[in-house]
C-alpha cells in the first residue's frame, strides 16, 4: 500500500487504517518501517505516561479510571484523546500470550476519543515490548493527546518504561513488603507519582509511610540525570524540583483517581516550565538510538557470519575448549567493522 | 518466523460462564498465538471494537446463552461494516446441531461444542490464516 495514502488515513482518524499499521510497525515489517520514518516528524506532541507497578496491583483499572477522568475532566480541563497501550508477558517457550488488559477496560467501548492496544512482549525483558516505542510515536502521530503506556507487572528493575515515558505513575498497593523494599534501587526510583491503590486494604498507612520516608531521602540523582546527557543545568532550576506525590486510590470506583489525574497534568506542566521536557526526550531518543544500533549491528553481524560457524564455535564452548568471551572474540573475527576497514 | 496470529477471544451476551472461553484462550496461547481476551458479558458492538484495535486476524466467539443466533450475525455484520471481512470468526459453546449449518452459510469459519480436542481448532486457525502449507 502506498505510505502516503497510510499516513493520510491515520491522520484522517481512520481507526482501521491506524490498527493495522500498529501491526506491521510492531512486526517490524519494511512497510511499518518505511511510514515510521515518514511519522516521525509529525510525532512529539503526545503526552507519555507510562504505568508501572508489580502483578495485581490494580495498573489496569487504574488506567481504565485514568482515561476515564481525562475523558471527562470533573475539573473544568478540556477534555483529551486518550491512547492506551498494555504490554502482557509473552511465554518464553512458546511465544504465545494472554492479552487480558482489556477485561478492566469495558467503560472505555464505545468511545472515539479512545483506542486500546494490547501487546505481548516478545521475549523483551524491561517491561515493554521492542516496539512500544515505535507504536507510541504512532499514536502520537495520529494525534492522540495523551498515551497511557501500562507495562507488564514489573517487579523491581524493569524501568524502560521512564526511558519511554515523560511521566511514569508507579502503582503500589499495600502490604508488598517492608520498608526496605522502599529504599531498593530500581522502580521507585524512576516514580514521578507514587499511586497506593487498593487504599481500602489493610496496611495502606505503613506503605505510605515508608515510600514518603523513602522520597525525603531521594534527590541528587536527578542532577546527574542532567550532566550524564551533557545538557547544561542552566535550563533547569533545582528549586522547582518535582517531589513526587503519593496518592491514594481505590481504582474500581474511581475513588482518588481524579487527584492522579490532576498530578499527571501537573507533572507535563511542570516539565514543559523546566525544560525537562526536552531533557527526557533527548534521554527517550539517546536510548532508542542506542538499541536500535545493537539491533542493527547485530543484524548485520548474522548476515557476515559463515554458514555453520557459530554451530562450530558453540560446540567449543560446549565442550569447555573455549572460554565464552573467547567464543565472540572467534564469531566477531570475520566481520568487517569500519574501524578495520580505514585501520 | 512467521508471523504471530492473533486471536480475540470474546463472550458476548448474557451468560456467565467463562471456562470454556478460558481454556480455549490458554490453549491458543501454549500454540504461540496472541490471544486477546476480553471477559464476559461484552455486547457484539464492543466485540467488533476490540477486534477493529487490536487488528486480529480471528476472532473466536464462545456462546452458552442460546442467543448466538442473535449475537453471531451481528457481529459479523459490524466487523464487515469496519472493514474487517478478512477476520475469521469460530463460534464455541453450546450450539444446537440444527443451527450450525446456518451459522457456517454466514461465513462462521468452524462451530466446535464441548469436548473438542485443542488440536481440531488450533489446526484450523493456522489453516486459515496461514494457509494449507503452514498447518502441519
Amino acid at each position: 500500500m502506498d505510505i502516503n495514502a497510510i499516513i493520510t488515513a491515520v491522520k484522517a482518524g481512520e481507526r482501521l487504517a491506524l490498527a493495522r499499521l500498529l501491526t506491521q510497525v510492531e512486526n517490524d515489517s519494511f512497510e511499518g518501517r518505511a511510514v515510521l520514518d515518514a511519522l516521525f516528524s509529525h510525532a512529539g506532541r503526545a503526552h507519555l505516561v507510562g504505568v508501572t507497578g508489580s502483578p495485581g496491583t490494580g495498573k489496569s483499572s487504574l488506567v481504565n479510571q485514568l482515561a476515564k477522568s481525562f475523558r471527562h475532566p470533573a475539573d473544568g480541563q478540556p477534555e483529551a484523546t486518550v491512547a492506551i497501550v498494555a504490554v502482557d508477558p509473552s511465554s518464553p517457550f512458546t511465544g504465545g500470550a494472554i492479552l487480558g488488559d482489556r477485561v478492566r477496560m469495558r467503560d472505555l467501548s464505545g468511545d472515539p476519543g479512545i483506542f486500546i492496544r494490547s501487546m505481548a512482549s516478545r521475549g523483551a525483558l524491561g517491561g515493554l515490548a521492542r516496539s512500544t516505542a515505535a507504536v507510541t510515536q504512532v499514536l502520537d502521530a495520529a494525534g492522540f493527546d495523551i498515551i497511557l503506556i501500562e507495562t507488564v507487572g514489573a517487579g523491581q528493575s524493569e524501568v524502560d518504561i521512564a526511558r519511554l515515558a515523560h511521566t511514569t505513575v508507579v502503582v503500589e498497593a499495600p502490604g508488598m513488603g517492608d520498608d526496605i523494599q522502599a529504599i531498593k534501587a530500581g522502580i521507585l526510583e524512576v516514580a514521578d507519582i507514587l499511586v497506593i491503590n487498593k487504599a481500602d486494604q489493610p496496611g495502606v498507612e505503613a506503605t505510605e509511610r515508608a515510600l514518603k520516608t523513602n522520597l525525603e531521602l531521594a534527590h541528587p540523582e536527578k542532577m546527574e540525570f542532567c550532566s550524564a546527557f551533557g545538557l547544561s543545568l542552566g535550563t533547569f532550576e533545582p528549586k522547582a524540583m518535582w517531589l513526587p506525590p503519593v496518592l491514594r486510590t481505590i481504582a474500581p470506583e474511581g475513588s482518588g483517581v481524579g487527584a492522579v489525574a490532576a498530578a499527571i497534568r501537573q507533572h507535563g506542566n511542570y516539565l514543559r516550565e523546566t525544560g525537562e521536557w526536552r531533557l527526557r526526550e533527548a534521554a527517550r531518543l539517546d536510548s532508542e538510538l542506542y538499541h536500535l544500533l545493537q539491533a542493527t549491528l547485530m543484524f548485520h553481524w548474522q548476515e557476515t557470519i559463515a554458514q555453520g560457524e557459530f554451530e562450530v564455535v558453540f560446540q567449543q564452548l560446549l565442550a569447555r575448549q573455549i572460554s565464552p568471551q573467547q567464543a565472540v572474540t572467534r564469531l566477531l573475527e570475520g566481520m568487517v567493522t569500519p574501524w578495520q576497514q580505514h585501520g | 518466523m512467521e508471523p504471530k496470529i492473533r486471536v480475540l477471544i470474546a463472550k458476548p451476551g448474557l451468560d456467565g460462564h467463562d471456562r470454556g472461553a478460558k481454556v480455549v484462550a490458554r490453549a491458543l496461547r501454549d500454540a504461540g498465538m496472541e490471544v486477546i481476551y476480553t471477559g464476559l458479558r461484552q455486547t457484539p458492538e464492543m466485540v467488533a471494537e476490540a477486534a477493529l484495535q487490536e487488528d486480529v486476524d480471528v476472532v473466536g466467539l464462545s456462546i452458552l446463552s442460546g442467543a448466538h443466533m442473535g449475537l453471531v450475525p451481528r457481529v459479523m455484520e459490524l466487523l464487515r461494516a469496519n472493514g474487517q471481512e478478512d477476520v475469521h470468526v469460530f463460534v464455541g459453546g453450546i450450539i444446537p446441531e440444527e443451527d450450525v449449518p446456518a451459522l457456517l452459510a454466514m461465513g462462521v469459519m468452524a462451530v466446535y461444542g464441548p469436548g473438542t480436542v485443542s488440536d481440531t481448532y488450533i489446526t484450523d486457525i493456522r489453516k486459515a490464516v496461514l494457509g494449507q502449507s503452514a498447518a502441519a
